[in-house]
């Protein structure tokens, strides 16, 4: 056995934004074993859940992740429905699957963002979150809000999409192909990502299945798993759209199976907004009680299956709510893919299974007496760029 | 004959209690079974392996293993209950590496023992911690007062 050392990155890091530690041991270049610690972020969300009832818990559970912040929701509006068996206005499915799929457009092109920033390539990750940003303003255009949209309810949705704001939405949506087109090229087609990308962090179908990975870490080794195709929940069995694999469980794979999926996730958003139109009604049923029971509801988010498991005794709150995120099963993974490569490929693997990161800041600074805001987006562009100047002039540029 | 069908017909003798909705499947089986079951289900099906939920009831600490047999769009449960006084069972890590982390977040929350788990060590409550206190059981775990 050659030399160990230890390399520790975390739990504070300045490259993570949530607090996480891996240890890795090495041999020189190669990693020879790594032990990943959490729980420096453990907020007791499961026992906060006994002590809210089902109205509330959706606006809870979206606080589990800022990113997936409407999968938690909506497994969990899953769950109770399958606990008291109630069936949903068409109007709601359409609505449940546009702000999903909008929120797993964002958060795939987040992730080709890092993942450039963690490979030295910034170009793709100021474009990528260049083009984010649209995405979200849809979502603010639909629900108020950039992240944590509170549309999700037992029985429904919370909030209609009017007939007058689809055009808009649509045209918005659509001006997204031609940037995923630009990614796609830049990413699939560059010589040098697929250099760096191509072979490294091997995850196979058997540690896919012994670990239980989901989502695009399990699609990229070729195992097909999708709760959206295998146990179809709001629209998804309503409108034509594909599970997009990859055979190889690379990095690249891993980066193809996100940048082709924004196609599928935009061919469902559209095709919900068309239907939008010509589906009249209710975006709600009311619910008067839940009954004693248990039951089980899941949904793709980004990173892949959420489960939530829900147990009633007949009262307004669960007496158990269970909660299970991809990125529980998708980290340990790590064991087999990073040991055995070097130590600069460790990032970008740890990466590539898209560890959740919040990303829900932002700034609004509003005149109290009149509630007008005083900067908005474009002021701040403004004033960035009067600072730029007034710098370069003070270097005599 | 799918795999529902091959579950009740091998399972058969083990199977205390069988629950069974469109999309949902339940059963009970004793805790000694455990690892037969989970193992049948994991290995000889093929079923996704998703999480283990751990809870606190009078009739002791019930567990219950998830498995997704995808492509009949099936979750499956398997239910058992553990004595809440000396909370131990098997555990199913050597069968499946992706439980490694629940059986030690279990273990944290309810303080359920997992015989020949290969590293039980603390995952999600903090370092300082007392050892003695469980957040999630609804009893007192050592007579030393209230949980939490």
């Amino acid at each position: 056995m050659g030399n160990r050392t230890v390399i520790p990155i975390g739990p504070y890091h300045p490259l993570q934004e949530e607090p996480e530690f891996f240890r890795l041991w090495v041999e020189g270049e190669t990693v020879v074993d790594i032990d990943v610690n959490i729980g420096y972020n453990h907020r007791g969300i499961e026992k906060l859940c006994e002590l809210k009832t089902y109205d509330q818990i959706p606006f809870v559970v979206e606080r589990v992740c800022g990113i997936c912040s409407t999968s938690h929701p909506l497994a969990f509006v899953n769950a109770v429905e399958d606990l008291a068996d109630i069936e949903i206005p068409e109007r709601a499915r359409y609505i449940r699957s546009i702000i999903a799929e909008l929120e797993r457009i964002h958060n795939h092109l987040l992730w080709v963002g890092l993942a450039g920033h963690f490979l030295g390539y910034n170009t793709v990750w100021m474009w990528a979150w260049r083009y984010r940003e649209p995405v979200l303003d849809i979502l603010e255009k639909i629900t108020g809000n950039r992240q944590n949209y509170a549309m999700m309810k037992v029985g429904g949705v919370r909030r209609d999409i009017e007939d007058a704001d689809i055009p808009d939405i649509l045209r918005l949506v659509d001006d997204l192909v031609p940037a995923v087109d630009m990614f796609k090229g830049a990413i699939l087609d560059d010589p040098v990502l697929h250099a760096r990308l191509k072979g490294i962090g091997v995850l196979t179908k058997e540690e896919v299945h012994n670990y239980g990975a989901v989502g695009p870490t399990a699609r990229a080794s070729g195992v097909a798993v999708d709760v959206r195709r295998d146990d179809p929940y709001a629209a998804y069995d309503l409108v034509d759209w594909d599970v997009v694999t990859q055979e190889e469980g690379d990095v690249f794979a891993k980066a193809v199976v996100r940048v082709l999926e924004l196609y599928e996730s935009v061919k469902i958003v559209k095709e919900c907004l068309e239907r939008l139109k010509k589906t009249k009604g209710e975006i709600d049923v009311k619910v008067k009680e839940i009954p004693s029971g248990e039951g089980i509801g899941h949904a793709e988010a980004p990173r892949g299956e959420v489960f939530h498991y829900v147990r009633s005794d007949g009262t307004n709150r669960p007496i158990r709510h269970k909660i299970k995120s991809p990125s529980y099963t998708n980290v340990p993974t790590f064991k087999a893919t990073v040991i055995g490569g070097t130590i600069s490929d460790a990032t970008i693997t740890l990466a590539a299974v898209d560890p959740c990161y919040s990303c829900t800041e932002r700034v609004a600074v509003v005149d109290k007496k009149t509630g007008r805001r005083r900067l908005n987006g474009e002021d701040l562009v403004r004033l960035s760029q009067e600072k730029t100047e007034r710098i370069k002039r003070s270097m005599g540029l | 004959m799918n795999e529902i069908e091959d579950l009740k017909s091998n399972l058969k003798d083990l199977i205390i209690k069988w629950q069974e909705t469109q999309r949902r499947v339940y059963f009970d089986v004793q805790k000694e079974d455990v690892p037969r079951v989970v193992g049948y289900i994991f290995n000889d099906l093929g079923a996704r392996f998703i999480i283990v939920t751990g809870m606190d009831t009078p009739r002791g600490i019930e567990m219950l293993y998830h498995f997704g047999l995808d492509h009949l769009g099936k979750v499956v449960s398997v239910r058992t209950f553990i004595d809440g006084d000396r909370p131990e069972i098997e555990s199913v890590t050597p069968i499946i590496k992706g439980a490694g982390w629940i059986e030690r977040e279990i273990h944290d929350i309810l303080g359920v023992n997992f015989l020949h788990h290969p590293n039980l060590k603390r995952l999600i409550t903090a370092d300082d911690w007392p050892e003695d206190k469980y957040p999630l059981r609804l009893r007192p775990s050592s007579g030393k007062g209230p949980e939490g």
